[in-house]
């Protein structure tokens, strides 16, 4: 009986996390960048810049995976019956949470899901962002335990909830039948990538099982220090241990703190940068991929959360906020990382975040 | 009766909880309108020493939870 309920309660979060890390392992070995099979915050940042609403050349693609997901989740959802519309809880603090989260995961090059991916392969200048992330997290934890709440959502249309879902099918249309509209990145992370087929089949595998298993990786954390509940970061650790392992395997796991593919290592801004993130993560009520999966599944506020970050990925490229990945240069290590107005964007994020946070709480006698 | 509809996760298992530490009562009814809500709180509440019966309707769910 108490077998049953272990495996209920941990058996679909656990397969997910494999089903993820594979899914990244994957990708990464078919074309996507190294550490970076699958990154919700780069590769919305990616169609940002496929759309033009950024102009950094090296970032630039329609990514298969964010359109598989979306709709993988669409499906679970739907043959689950528990596809609803629903929106109508704080959508513009969403927009601009999802605006701040994204610069923040854009400072340290990766959302929380690349960020497991990065320590699974060997990249300890991830520690920071981890480090940071928990401390975000415990931020908003202390505003959830005062009450902070965005409000209630409120059931709609039908055909209202099928808005994110729908956007993604126009993109798979414009990169199928007219990519000559779109920006393609020819060098960069932008121009590595899995063929399309494969990608768009992992995003809709991997949404599928994120929707049934509600994997989230900030709700991880959030269970664990709230409720004392270990189900959802059991899905966060095995995406670890599977990309751990899967790298062994392939001989791709480096290690070390130094020339890591796709980072940097200011440390202090990864921390900051993924404590953003953590914090405004909690806001929202999870993270980017869970965003997606939500907005799926008719969440049309997750939906506007989503079109804030491709806006904030497109303010982060247009106004240098991004990070740059350490490089080598005439034989000289290079560190990258942010320069002055990312620092400026990242205290920006804080303030707002804590206005946020604050104007949030009950009013006396709620 | 304690309301969670609409409200997005963790909000509708932390007011359950809330609810559960303050007075601990032997019963208490939990409306809800999206299945991982009622998936969270049953784990709460089991975890918390309750059984949960669940009935939907229309696309809600009411929870009662019995120690």
């Amino acid at each position: 009986m108490k077998g049953n309920r272990l495996l209920k309660d941990y058996g679909l979060p656990l397969a997910a996390g494999v089903i993820v890390g594979v899914a990244a392992l994957i990708l990464t070995a078919m074309g996507n960048p190294k550490n970076m099979g699958f990154c919700i915050a780069c590769f919305e940042r990616d169609i940002a810049g496929a759309l033009g609403l950024h102009s950094a050349a090296v970032v630039q693609y329609i990514r298969p995976e964010i359109i598989g997901m979306v709709l993988g989740a669409m499906i679970a959802a739907v043959a689950f019956k528990e596809f609803k519309a629903k929106a109508g809880s704080s959508p513009a603090v969403r927009f601009i949470l999802g605006a701040f989260v994204m610069i923040g995961a854009l400072v340290f090059l990766g959302c929380p899901l690349r960020m497991v991916i990065r320590l699974g392969g060997g990249d300890l200048t991830a520690v920071a962002a981890l480090a940071g992330f928990i401390a975000g997290i415990l931020v908003g934890i202390v505003f959830l335990k005062k009450g902070f709440s965005l409000g209630r959502a409120y059931p709609g249309r039908t055909a209202g909830g099928f808005a994110l879902p729908g956007f993604m099918v126009l993109l798979l249309a414009l990169l199928l039948f007219t990519p000559s509209l779109l920006k393609f990145s020819e060098s960069g992370p932008g121009s590595l990538r899995a063929p399309l087929a494969i990608a768009l089949i992992a995003g809709l595998v991997v949404g599928f099982i994120a929707q049934r298993s509600r994997l989230c990786m900030a709700g991880g954390m959030r269970d664990v220090f709230l409720l004392k509940d270990f189900t959802l970061l059991t899905g966060f650790l095995a995406i670890w241990v599977t990309v751990t392992i899967g790298n062994l395997i392939l001989d791709s796991y480096k290690l070390s703190a130094l020339s890591q593919p796709v980072a940097h290592s200011q440390y202090l801004w990864s921390f900051l940068g993924m404590a953003l993130v953590g914090w405004g993560s909690i806001l929202l009520g999870g993270c980017p991929l869970r965003q997606l999966i939500l907005a799926g599944e008719g969440n049309g506020d997750s939906g506007v959360t989503i079109f804030g970050m491709i806006f904030g990925a497109a303010i982060a490229h247009n106004f240098g906020l991004a990070g740059s990945a350490d490089s080598v240069v005439d034989g000289v290590y290079k560190v990258g990382g942010i320069k002055t107005p990312g620092m400026v964007a990242v205290g920006i994020g804080f303030i707002v975040l804590l206005v946020i946070s604050l104007t949030h709480l009950p009013k006396k006698g709620d | 009766m304690i309301d969670t509809r609409g409200l997005s996760c963790p909000m509708p298992v932390i007011m359950v909880q809330k609810a559960i530490k303050k007075d601990a009562p032997a019963q208490l009814e939990v409306l809800a309108d999206a299945r991982v809500a009622v998936e969270n709180i049953t784990r709460l509440a089991n975890h918390s020493g309750y059984q949960v019966s669940v009935a939907e309707a229309d696309g809600e769910f009411t929870l009662t939870l019995k120690k």
